[in-house]
């Protein structure tokens, strides 16, 4: 048994390859039953995003399980062959397999390294999974362990901290003129992908007043309701402005639509409190000439994307210290993964009997100091007699599912059962079980586009 | 006793400063820290020898420019330390440190005890303590206005350094800005009638228009203007900060002006 992964990612494939081989949320479990049905492919799990497609799978043996997965992949869409594919790929197995798949839940192997995003994509991948039940003991840990790990990352280095996404870039700015987000009003100009996104962010950071206006009055409508907001007459939103603190337009005019005059209104109106104006549009929607305006503050597309910048170099440091520590959770996992060989459970089971075993006729042959030698040899006799005719059907039993799908669970009952565990078994399960269960639909709301693009050119799917 | 403590005190008051400054520069959480620690140090020197100078003084009743400007100082490290600890403000060390520091400097430039005192109201005192008080809360306002100018200008020109880093949000300098004036203002004021009532005593006039007097009423006019026109007509944020920043001229002109007629009684 062994673990394998085999995908592509933005590092390896232009987005032409990787939009094929996406697989919709939609088609997931169908895809996953086609995984599991492949000759020795015993556990899987399928992970889609926009900047990876990746394929984990516990196989019978290295070689065909890659070839198995290949198929599977290039059988995703027709128009790829698998020859096409292969120049893609990447394959991975045992360490190096569980290393990739904790750095990329870690976010280290992500376009933009300390997003938090793809931890919420392996979370869901996971329940997909779980809900099918493509995955086994083995992935099960595994996977459990490398949201543990990507947590442990985000606490124990700065990796996350810095704003490496435009949206948070805007909230981290706020925050800079804003000491408390959640008095705070945000007026969302336009539908633009990454306003939208900004302004979730904003929701997520405390804001609760959210004002909608968009050309098309149902659109503002329906974005008002799903921001739980209220809408705004487009053509009164100049007026509305002096009522929002943040306002953040991205729509697709091909001109300005705030003037400084109608800025310099607003900051009359609210008593010189500062605003904080966001423009992601391209061209731009609001002139830059306010920026002269006092207690105004306009930041445009690239200013914000300045500001990732600078933030992704740091990342990198902190990048570093969170591959120590895969390394180092890497070798947990291998620990327990070793455990669950048939032979070595099997020595330290014949290993732990005869110990209580050799106890026991110590203590009795101790007290018995008058017996002839043919009777110590019975009397031990019977002992390893008991002793093989209880473990008997253990061993067999192990021998034989050692091939089986659930070769891993038995492995793993017989050393809980006997008292074989060693501590790396108990960490694993510790530690899968505190991280599960936790919130991952506001990780999933807070979904962005992992490239940094201004809204017109944003054609990524949405993951 | 007292003074070997004044002197122990300004030295830590100075190396905080030079620490404080530091910090600024490379904003580590060490130097915060280390900060932190020589402020807290001086500030309890600081405590003894006013605690012992009280103790040894003869006349308690008619403390001298040099207790004054020493007392501010203190009460300025001490409100820095009630915000570090309840706001976590690193920041705002660098700022008021060294503004305390250059307050006791003065203080040690003046004589303890000014030789040509003359006997004066009995409760002079209560006038420079509540003095020295609205004075400090100035100072605190300007400090606010100063690092809301820089975060401002930083913002502004799209700066994004340390400096950028750790200085608070505006709204939150800001909202210190007004706190500080809406607490310093009825203490200036307050000063102010008891500065007039302890002149009255001692010379038989309110209000002699000599240079100290004459600058506190103009302070006192201008605070108030600048309060109402917070409350009434929204002059916060940067117009607040700059006016408070002059506002706070006008209060050392007022203390140049008590030098200045000789480092007797104030008023």
């Amino acid at each position: 048994m062994h673990i394998v992964v085999v995908g592509l990612s933005h590092k390896t494939a232009p987005v032409e390859i990787r939009e094929k081989l996406a697989i919709p949320e939609s088609r997931m479990g169908e895809a996953l039953t086609r995984l599991c049905s492949y000759q020795g492919v015993r556990e899987g799990i399928l992970l889609s995003t926009c900047n990876r497609v990746e394929v984990y799978a516990v196989v019978d043996e290295i070689e065909s399980g890659y070839g198995r997965i290949q198929d599977f992949l290039a059988d995703a869409h027709l128009s790829l062959s698998s020859e096409q594919l292969t120049p893609h790929l990447y394959w991975h197995e045992g360490d190096r397999a569980i290393s990739h798949l904790f750095r990329v839940a870690s976010s280290l192997d992500s376009m933009i390294v300390g997003e938090s995003q793809i931890l919420g994509q392996i979370k869901e991948a996971f329940d997909v999974a779980l809900a099918h039940k493509a995955t086994g003991i083995i992935l099960n840990k595994v996977v459990k362990k490398a949201i543990s790990v990507a947590k442990r990352v985000r606490t124990e280095t700065k990796i996350a901290e810095m704003a490496v996404s435009v949206s948070y870039a805007a909230v981290e700015l706020a925050k800079k003129i804003f000491s408390n987000l959640s008095e705070k009003t945000v007026l969302l100009v336009g539908a633009g992908e990454m306003a939208k996104l900004a302004a979730r962010h904003f929701i997520a950071n405390g804001v609760r007043h959210v004002r909608v206006t968009t050309r098309n009055p149902q659109h503002a409508l329906e974005l008002a309701n799903r921001f739980s907001g209220t809408a705004v007459a487009f053509e009164e939103f100049l007026e509305d402005m002096a009522s929002a603190d943040i306002v953040l337009v991205s729509t697709g005019a091909a001109h300005y639509l705030v003037s400084e005059d109608d800025v310099q209104r607003s900051v009359k109106q609210r008593m010189n409190r500062p605003m904080f104006l966001i423009d992601i549009s391209v061209p731009r929607n609001i002139d830059p000439a306010v920026r002269h305006v006092d207690n105004a503050f306009l930041f445009d597309i690239d200013d914000l994307k300045t500001r990732v910048e600078q933030n992704r170099g740091e990342r990198l440091n902190e990048a570093e210290k969170a591959e120590r520590m895969v390394v180092d959770e890497v070798g947990i996992v291998r620990q327990w993964l070793q455990s669950l060989e048939v032979t070595p459970t099997i020595m330290a089971l014949r290993a732990r009997v005869d110990d209580i075993k050799q106890a026991e006729l110590d203590k009795t042959l101790g007290r018995l100091a008058n017996l002839s030698a043919l009777e110590r040899e019975l009397v031990e006799a019977m002992a390893s007699s008991i002793v093989n005719k209880l473990i008997h059907n253990t061993m067999v039993t192990l021998k034989a599912e050692v091939n089986s799908s659930e070769g891993a669970a038995f492995v793993e009952a017989a050393r809980r059962f006997f008292s074989l565990g060693d501590p790396a078994v108990c960490n694993v399960n510790e530690s899968a079980s505190s991280s599960s269960g936790t919130c991952h639909s506001s990780q999933a709301d807070l979904r962005e586009v992992g490239e940094v693009t201004p809204r017109t050119g944003s054609k990524m799917p949405d993951h | 006793m007292a003074a070997m403590f004044f002197v122990v005190t300004m030295a830590l008051y100075f190396a905080a400063t030079v620490s404080y400054l530091a910090y600024l520069l490379w904003a580590t959480e060490a130097l915060s820290k280390i900060s932190l620690g020589i402020t807290a140090v001086g500030f309890t020197s600081h405590s003894i020898a006013l605690g012992v100078g009280m103790v040894g003084a003869t006349d308690v009743s008619s403390p001298g420019f040099h207790e004054a400007l020493s007392f501010s100082s203190w009460v300025l490290i001490l409100v820095f330390l009630v915000v570090e600890f309840r706001h976590r403000l690193h920041v705002l060390g660098s700022f008021i440190v060294p503004l305390a520091l250059i307050s006791l400097v003065f203080a040690a430039a003046l004589p303890e005890t000014a030789p040509t005192l003359t006997p004066v109201f009995r409760t002079l005192w209560v006038h420079v303590t509540l003095s020295m008080l609205g004075t400090v809360g100035f100072a605190i306002a300007f400090v606010a206005g100063v690092m809301y100018l820089i975060q401002d200008g930083l913002l502004k020109s799209k700066r994004f350094n340390v400096l950028y880093s750790k200085l608070p949000a505006l709204d939150f300098l800001d909202h210190l800005n007004q706190q500080s004036i809406v607490t310093g203002f009825p203490l200036l004021t307050l000063g102010i009638i008891t500065g007039a009532l302890s002149a009255e005593f001692s010379r038989g006039s309110y209000l002699n228009w000599n240079p100290e007097q004459t600058w506190a009423l103009v302070t006192w006019v201008f605070y108030f203007v600048v309060l109402m026109g917070r409350l009434t007509v929204g002059w916060r944020a940067k117009r607040a900060a700059y006016l408070t920043i002059i506002g706070f001229a006008g209060v050392i002109l007022t203390l140049i002006g008590v030098v200045l007629k000789g480092h007797g009684p104030v008023s």
